[in-house]
């Protein structure tokens, strides 16, 4: 299963991410450089944390624009894997491919810590490996990770089964405690309708080795090879 | 020449006539302009010059010591790491966001420069208390201000320390560190060699900012400097990431001969130190330099200090090459100049000569000064305090909670979570521990980091707190499983031509280089910042050592807390009856005074050596050293990173408050398993370290009795105290 | 030339994490009066051209397309005519 890591000019997360390809899963993997337009036939998508253009006006904003962005909405539309990390799912709000934003953390300041996380839909690309409300460990490190849609929006993405990451605490108890950042309804991962769109907040890429503190985030990314071995790919 | 015009500039009488015999005539405005600010103490250091040269700074593992943007040591398998501590003290006294967040910004430049990739940051920062508004203010300006620059540009954030005391009330300390990985064959230098080779300027236009930056953090703050918030200037840290990039790119094709970042006094600084470095000089036309407002003229050009700036000179016939990557990253990059041979910085405005002045005469023929020296009148008395006749406390429970919840002692999550500390993916050790560590990825080794200095034993004692705070930086890394490598200093004091501040820095130095010549830990590079002083009261001296170590396997990478209910704890060096200079009499009693605690230095060694042994041995399963707060703070830190409890029994016939809080140096607590304490205590007997057994993990209270008394405090307790307490201040 | 001044504010239904903390401080501070604080953006902008009309779509388009998300924030524009 090929990999297409997204670089803007601020991105940093992708070289955390090449190597979790490259080194823990060994699947090839590749940079895709924003100012081209060549998807370079790559299974999956990633969009790397980090601060595309500076996150100056909205985090992801002009991202958007760029010029590879065009191929990365289209080949989601089409049904392509994509999977948006931190400012990556900001990118992904703001390029439309998943609804509402995210606003910055009530506590006014960036913030860096582990988190809990409940799953809540494991048929699908990203969490098939997952058990059903698994209670997961994966860090955030962000200022505006607060979730934020209109009602209906809401009641659709809760009614569609399209939230599929929750902060909650250590029991899986979802929380105003266990809540980072004042998204609605403790939501930190949402897919788009057709399910092959991936945003989420936390860093899985941060937590696939003992020694780092934990490899909850593996989970995220052997369901992707899971899922492409087991019928996507063919 | 208007009369007295240098004075502005903040030249002497006496320096204004060596520049005349210099040049041989006159100086003009802009000259004078250029000598104003690199003749400034901040740019020549010419104070501080001769003291520092009992530094020693060679070893086998130095590959580039003190003179160049940044200390380079060598960590096997041919990589490398540079890195270096800088002060951005008197900036983020006046606008401590940005103040603090450019204080990042030119450290990491400064290693970045050096061919290396910046992969962790350390920062060091003392303000006033927090119970006043404006050190809330500051703080978490000064916080948001690192985090803000920090964490755009991807680079982790690994430690650091805060200490929080009324010398810094008007006066906050910003020492930022920046490190950097890097094979040996990537090192770049700030030299401009070959003459006829086009010198490029890249990354940010210039503007009005910050100009005479260097000559205002060479002044004490006043309410006059407090006016002068426009010359503090603003980061823009995407802006550098994108230069970051850019840099590395273009130093890897090897047609980049020299690179110098634009910091404290701009372009002059840097074209001036490479010619010199190199012995050419360089001729520029400012006219070439893009400016963000219009109409600036030569000498607000060369004395700006915009931010986000490179100098480098490049190979002739590859102009292009480098240009295409620097557009690639979207960067101005424009030929400003070229390298001579004749030695002289030329700076023309079209064709017209507006400077000229021999490169060397900027930075070698500064004066440099011997201040005199005095000790000052407070020390005698401060040091002559009866402490034996102070009372014992009734509750020394109570005692260690209220240390526990002092915010120089209480947990600096509320700090460090504002950090994006495990970007990269390396880090093993985060902030809270002794010293942080990253992995170098595809090997099993890692670099350990930390940063210390405690000012009050500097205060109180100067020579003994310089050398503790380097035996006290080497004993961090070496608990976290590091064998200590080199080190790069900050040097924090107040008004050099004070005798009574001169004695207390010339007394620091002193003592630091001779913990580095025992410890065997180089100074690679550094900075001095004087004038830290507000209407007259200078802060505490503060040098502070930022330190790098070796760890050879991860397997030994070793944190404070305890691991497991019924391991054994163990001291190694001794508990003895000093009080002075502790945070328990400063906090307990208002008293600053005693003695600074002794420090013997070939003890020290033993002690660190013997806790890197076990550590190796795979013996010792957490490694914490006695700092702030004494052997029971440091106990209750044990417990509350290890969420246990400890039984601890002292059977020295030492007074309970000295015994519990007095900070008694070289004293490191171990934790084993109890199957292995004969082998333990064989192997610490014949390296013949003094240690005792204290006790054992366990439980969720930390006890401690001694000859007729004891303290009980329940996890819970500690644990509410420790960690809430500046969350809890920050909210008010 | 026209000189185009855009305000961006949250929507009201979005929560406003800056504003409540101004107005928090404010009240602190002792203005009691204070009711509502909402944070927001003021770009200004120069843009060549004549028409009026032309230059209020251009402007409008921009912030629908870019400098505002109406997912979570309203805009208004104000156009004046400046000399070159």
């Amino acid at each position: 299963m090929k990999f297409g890591i997204v670089v803007f000019p601020g991105s940093h997360g992708q070289t955390d991410c090449h190597y979790v390809f490259e080194q823990i899963l060994q699947e090839p993997v590749t940079y895709l450089w924003h100012a081209e337009e060549d998807l370079q036939g790559v299974d999956c998508v990633i969009i790397p944390g980090g601060y595309a253009y500076g996150n100056y006006l909205r985090a992801g904003a002009i991202a958007r624009f760029a010029p590879l962005m065009e191929q990365v909405i289209a080949f989601g539309k089409k049904g392509g894997l994509i999977l948006g990390i931190c400012n990556g799912f900001q990118i992904l709000t703001e390029a439309g491919l998943l609804p509402g934003a995210l606003i910055r953390n009530p506590s006014l300041r960036f913030q860096c810590q582990n988190t809990y996380l409940r799953v809540e839909q494991t048929e699908t690309p990203f969490t098939n490996l997952c058990e059903q409300k698994e209670v997961v460990k994966m860090p955030i490190a962000h200022e505006e990770g607060g979730f934020v849609t209109d009602k209906e929006t809401l009641e659709r993405l809760e009614k569609e089964g399209r939230v599929i990451l929750r902060y909650c605490n250590e029991q899986g108890e979802v929380t105003p405690e266990s809540n980072p950042n004042g998204s609605l309804h403790n939501i930190a991962g949402i897919v788009n309708e057709q399910g092959n769109i991936l945003g989420m907040m936390p860093h899985p890429e941060r937590c696939v080795e003992a020694i780092l503190g934990g490899e909850d985030g593996k989970k995220i990314f052997n369901s992707l090879v899971a899922w492409w071995q087991g019928g996507a790919g063919r | 020449m208007k009369e007295g015009f240098w004075r502005e500039m903040g030249l002497s009488d006496d320096e204004y006539e060596l520049i005349k015999e210099i040049l041989q005539r006159e100086p003009n405005e802009v000259e004078l302009g250029m000598f104003g600010v690199m003749w400034s103490e901040h740019c020549s250091y010419k104070n501080s010059k001769n003291v520092l040269k009992q530094f020693p700074t060679t070893g086998p593992q130095v590959l580039q010591g003190p003179g160049e943007n940044a200390g380079v040591v060598d960590i096997g398998d041919g990589q490398a790491v540079a890195f270096k501590l800088e002060s951005h003290n008197h900036p983020s006294a006046i606008e401590p966001y940005q103040g603090a967040a450019t204080g990042v910004g030119g450290i990491v430049r400064d290693i970045f420069t050096m061919g290396a990739r910046p992969i962790a940051s350390l920062n060091s920062l003392r303000f006033g208390s927090l119970k006043s508004k404006k050190t809330r203010y500051l703080f978490k300006g000064v916080v948001a201000g690192i985090a803000g620059y920090g964490n755009c540009m991807g680079i982790p954030t690994v430690a650091g320390e805060v200490y929080f005391h009324p010398s810094y009330e008007e006066n906050c300390l910003v020492n930022a560190m920046c490190v950097g990985f890097m094979k040996h064959e990537d090192l770049a230098k700030g030299l401009a060699t070959g003459p006829g080779n086009p010198v490029f300027l890249a990354g940010a236009r210039t503007g009005r900012d910050g100009i005479h930056g260097a000559t205002f953090a060479s002044e004490e703050i006043s309410e006059a400097t407090e006016e002068r918030r426009p010359t503090v200037q603003a980061g823009d840290p995407f802006m550098e990431k994108l230069l970051l990039e850019a840099c590395l790119e273009v130093l890897k094709t090897g047609y980049v001969l020299g690179m110098q970042d634009l910091g404290a006094a701009g372009l002059t600084s840097s074209s001036c130190e490479m010619a010199s470095r190199a012995g050419t000089g360089i001729e520029m036309d400012v006219a070439k330099v893009p400016c963000r407002e219009e109409g600036m003229t030569p000498y607000e050009i060369l004395l700006s200090e915009s931010q986000e700036r490179m100098l480098f000179v490049v190979q002739k016939g590859k102009e292009e090459e480098v240009r295409a990557i620097f557009e690639k990253w979207d960067l101005e990059v424009t030929i400003v100049g070229q390298v001579t041979a004749d030695g002289l910085m030329t700076i023309k405005e079209g064709a017209e000569i507006v400077a000229q002045i021999p490169a060397q005469a900027l930075t070698e023929l500064c004066p440099r000064y011997d201040r005199e020296t005095q000790e000052p009148e407070y020390l005698a008395q401060a040091q002559g305090y009866d402490l034996g006749a102070l009372p014992e406390m009734e509750d020394y429970g109570k005692v260690l909670l209220t240390l526990l919840g002092t915010p120089t002692i209480a947990s600096k999550e509320w700090v460090f979570n504002q950090f994006d500390y495990q970007g990269g993916t390396n880090t093993v050790v985060p902030p809270g521990s002794d010293a942080a560590v990253l992995r170098v990825k595809g090997y099993n080794k890692g670099i350990a980091l930390t940063v210390d200095g405690n000012s009050r034993y500097v205060y109180l004692d100067p020579y003994r707190g310089g050398q503790i705070a380097v035996a006290e930086a080497a004993r961090n890394l070496v608990c976290a499983g590091a064998q200590p490598l080199a080190l790069t200093d900050c040097l924090n004091f107040g008004n050099p031509e004070k005798p009574e501040i001169f004695w207390q820095f010339k007394e620091a130095v002193a003592g630091m280089s001779e913990a580095c010549r025992q410890l065997e830990t180089p100074v690679v590079g550094g900075n001095v910042s004087f004038y830290n002083e507000t209407k007259g009261e200078a802060i505490y001296p503060t040098p502070v050592v930022g330190m790098v170590g070796l760890v050879e396997d991860l397997a030994q990478v070793t944190t404070l807390g305890f691991k497991q209910e019924e391991d054994l704890i163990i001291l190694l060096g001794q508990n003895k009856d000093e009080l002075g200079a502790s945070t328990y009499l400063s906090v307990i009693h208002g008293l600053e005074a005693g003695k600074s605690p002794e420090i013997d230095l070939e003890l020290e060694k033993q002690v660190q050596q013997a806790t890197l042994e076990l550590i190796k041995m795979g013996l010792a399963l957490s490694a914490h050293d006695c700092s702030e707060g004494g052997l029971a703070v440091a106990l209750a830190e044990c417990c509350l990173a290890g969420k246990m409890g400890a039984e601890i029994a002292l059977t020295e016939n030492i007074r309970p408050s000295s015994i519990l809080f007095g900070e008694s140096q070289s004293r490191i607590i171990i934790s084993i398993h109890k199957s292995k304490i004969d082998t333990v205590l064989q192997h610490l007997k014949k390296l013949q370290v003094p240690s005792k057994v204290l006790g054992s993990v366990g439980g969720e209270v930390l006890s401690i009795a001694g000859s007729g008394w004891k303290v009980k405090v329940e996890l819970a307790e500690m644990e509410e105290k420790y960690w809430r307490a500046i969350p809890c201040l920050m909210k008010g | 030339m026209f000189k185009a001044v855009v305000t961006i504010t949250f929507k009201k239904s979005i929560l406003d994490p800056q504003g409540s903390a101004v107005h928090k401080a404010l009240k602190s501070l002792g203005y009691q009066e204070v009711e509502d604080v909402r944070m927001g953006k003021h770009v200004e902008i120069l843009l060549r051209g004549e028409k009026r009309q032309e230059a209020e779509t251009q402007v409008k388009e921009m912030c629908s397309r870019l400098l505002a998300n109406p997912i979570i924030e309203d805009y208004q524009v104000e156009l004046a005519e400046v000399e070159v």
